[in-house]
């Protein structure tokens, strides 16, 4: 170790606009979040596999027996499936997110990060971001497996990419809810069980595997409300994966599901961004 | 005028635990604050507090001049912290690594790298700077984790524990470091567990225990305060232990400490080595052989004792 001759100390520099310095920030976090999910690629390889393995469990196992807007064909099936799926895979980085913001709470590396003089989100938000990398990629992934089993879209490349906009919208809005519960949690594997168990009963009631027009009453009031719903619908008439005789419910959020699906992921973001980076400030890890 | 690093009456409760219970500190710019003390004592407590990192339930705490509790982001430009655990990702290679950290001190990407290149060539990490740092060894983590906080050349510093667990080689080469950095003019607070690197790094020396600041002075003052120097003796033949006490005692200031496992003999005294000259020829009258003898000044261990009752080491196995 030769010596170390800064013989002028020197304060850290200035960044004028707050904005300016939280988007970069955020960059900068989210860049180290991509190059170890580079560096640790079983992690996104797994993410992969499960939505894989629905796809083809549903489509198979399931696809004979369902009824979707009065037609138990396999192959219609699996068009009204596939944005139920779409949808379930992008929720599914909350655990991810969860996961990743847990272990970093646990080392040394978070007191660092928390004695630097970086915008206060940036952290969560740069986790947050690398994840929406890591979803969009998932997504792409899916889609070819998905056309591979005979799903295709009808309504065009634009509105398909539409829908696959609010598909990321929606999993970056969850992905704040996995922020804030790994902020909550003390150990990784908490997060992962904690981001994935209240997962299933919500996407389960909606309409994301099943017609929801078939539910009993209470239940189908739930999934006409659930945010996840809004959007698998809002996905199924842009792709134009809706089964012919298909009944859209007489309720304001699955007759507006596009915007119903914007505002409600504008509403988690908002709410949960705010619960989580004011958890972050406070906590002593 | 109040230090670069000042607090008065930090008082931080966890539970029932009072980790600091009223702790007062000043560290005169360009100077080096050793705070020492057994695990759990609030080292670490005081480090948090001060780094921004923990609010305090009481008191008040100014760092190069600014308010902690009121401006914590404009202190975070000022401060460079290395704790106990080496802060870097592993998973990022140690040029990636003070790049970021740089990048989040809010200097431009350019500069971050050129700052990541002099530090990597600084710290030896120059060949392992573009290897994880999941494959360095403990020692150059720790290196890495110091460059880190040296990113924008802070004035001041925060070192928790920057040598635990480090083996003699790297422990000595840290400390070249610090007394670098210091020569600098950097201001430094420094935790440690390690009696002998308050002493060799430290200017002032705080002593606290149980959240309270039970001693502070320099290093030389507090010795002085434990009492004088002592004449310690090994006598060859464990049958002479006897007789050598007594004579030991004749001489001594207070009272003599026998250990019957080393054949150790150890008495407070004044008068230097003339007195040392005499010791030794009463010795030698009554036959007694000696192994080894010597006038020794009190180390801190002698300091730590005398003020908690307990050894440093001690307690340490105690709260772990």
């Amino acid at each position: 170790m030769t010596t170390v001759t800064d013989a002028v100390s020197t304060s850290a520099p200035r960044t004028s606009n707050p904005i300016v310095q939280s988007v970069r920030d955020s960059l900068v976090v989210a860049r180290r979040n991509l190059i170890r999910m580079l560096r640790i690629p079983e992690v996104v390889i797994f993410g992969l596999v499960q939505p894989i393995m629905f796809v083809v469990l549903f489509s198979y196992v399931f696809g004979g027996s369902m009824n979707v807007g009065g037609s138990t064909s396999p192959a219609l099936y699996r068009e009204f499936l596939m944005a139920g799926i779409f949808a379930q895979t992008v929720t599914f980085a909350t655990a991810g997110a969860g996961a990743g913001i847990a272990d970093d709470m646990h080392k040394g590396l978070i007191d660092r990060f928390r004695s630097l003089p970086m915008a206060r989100g940036a952290v969560l938000t740069g986790r947050t971001l690398a994840d929406l990398v890591q979803t969009a990629l998932t997504v792409v992934v899916l889609a070819i497996v998905a056309v591979l089993v005979g799903w295709r879209v009808h309504e065009g490349l634009p509105k398909a990419l539409a829908a696959f906009g609010l598909l990321l919208l929606l999993g970056y809005a969850f992905s704040w809810i996995g922020a804030l519960i790994g902020l909550s949690v003390r150990t990784p594997e908490a997060a992962t069980s904690g981001g994935l168990i209240w997962l299933f009963p919500l996407t389960f009631i909606s309409n994301a595997f099943v017609d929801s027009n078939q539910m009993t009453p209470w239940l189908r009031h739930i999934a006409e409300w659930n945010p996840f719903s809004a959007t698998v619908l809002a996905c199924r008439e842009l792709f134009g994966n809706l089964p012919p005789g298909y009944q859209t419910p007489d309720v304001w959020p699955m007759q507006h599901p596009a915007l119903a699906s914007v505002l409600w992921s504008i509403v988690i973001i908002l709410v949960f961004r705010t619960l989580a980076v004011r958890k972050y400030r406070s906590a002593t890890a | 005028m109040p230090g670069a690093i000042h607090a008065e009456g930090l008082v931080k409760t966890f539970g029932d635990v009072r980790a600091l219970d009223g702790v007062d500190l000043d560290v005169p710019e360009g100077t080096v604050l050793g705070l020492l003390g057994p695990n759990g004592a609030g080292k670490t407590t005081a480090v948090r507090v001060l780094t921004t990192l923990l609010q305090p339930d009481s008191g008040k705490a100014v760092v190069a001049g600014i308010d902690v509790l009121k401006h914590p982001n404009e202190v975070r430009r000022q401060i460079g912290l290395s704790g106990q655990f080496a802060a870097v990702d592993e998973y990022l290679t140690g040029r990636e690594n003070l790049q970021m950290v740089g990048q989040l001190y809010q200097m431009s990407a350019r500069d971050a790298k050129a700052r990541a290149a002099e530090l990597l060539e600084r710290f030896n990490l120059a060949e392992a700077a573009d290897r994880t740092a999941k494959t360095y060894s403990g020692g150059m983590r720790r290196r890495l984790d110091l460059a880190a906080a040296l990113v924008v050349r802070p004035p001041v510093m925060f070192m928790d524990e920057p040598t635990t667990g480090l083996d003699p080689r790297n422990r000595l080469a840290l400390w070249e470091v610090i007394q670098d950095l210091v020569a600098g003019g950097t201001t430094l607070l420094l935790t440690t567990q390690y009696l002998e690197e308050a002493d060799h790094l430290a200017h002032d020396i705080c002593v606290i225990d149980h959240g309270k600041v039970i001693a502070r002075g320099t290093s030389d003052e507090l010795k002085a305060r434990t009492g004088g120097e002592r004449v310690e003796v090994v006598v060859h033949d464990r049958d002479h232990l006897v007789t050598a006490t007594e004579v030991l005692g004749g001489f001594g200031k207070g009272e003599t400490a026998v250990d019957n496992h080393t054949r150790r003999i150890t008495v407070p005294v004044s008068g230097g080595a003339k007195l040392l000259a005499e010791v030794i020829r009463e010795l030698d009258t009554r036959g007694i052989e000696i192994d080894d003898i010597g006038l020794r000044r009190p180390t801190l261990d002698d300091v730590f004792m005398s003020l908690t009752g307990h050894a440093a080491e001690e307690k340490e196995e105690e709260s772990q």
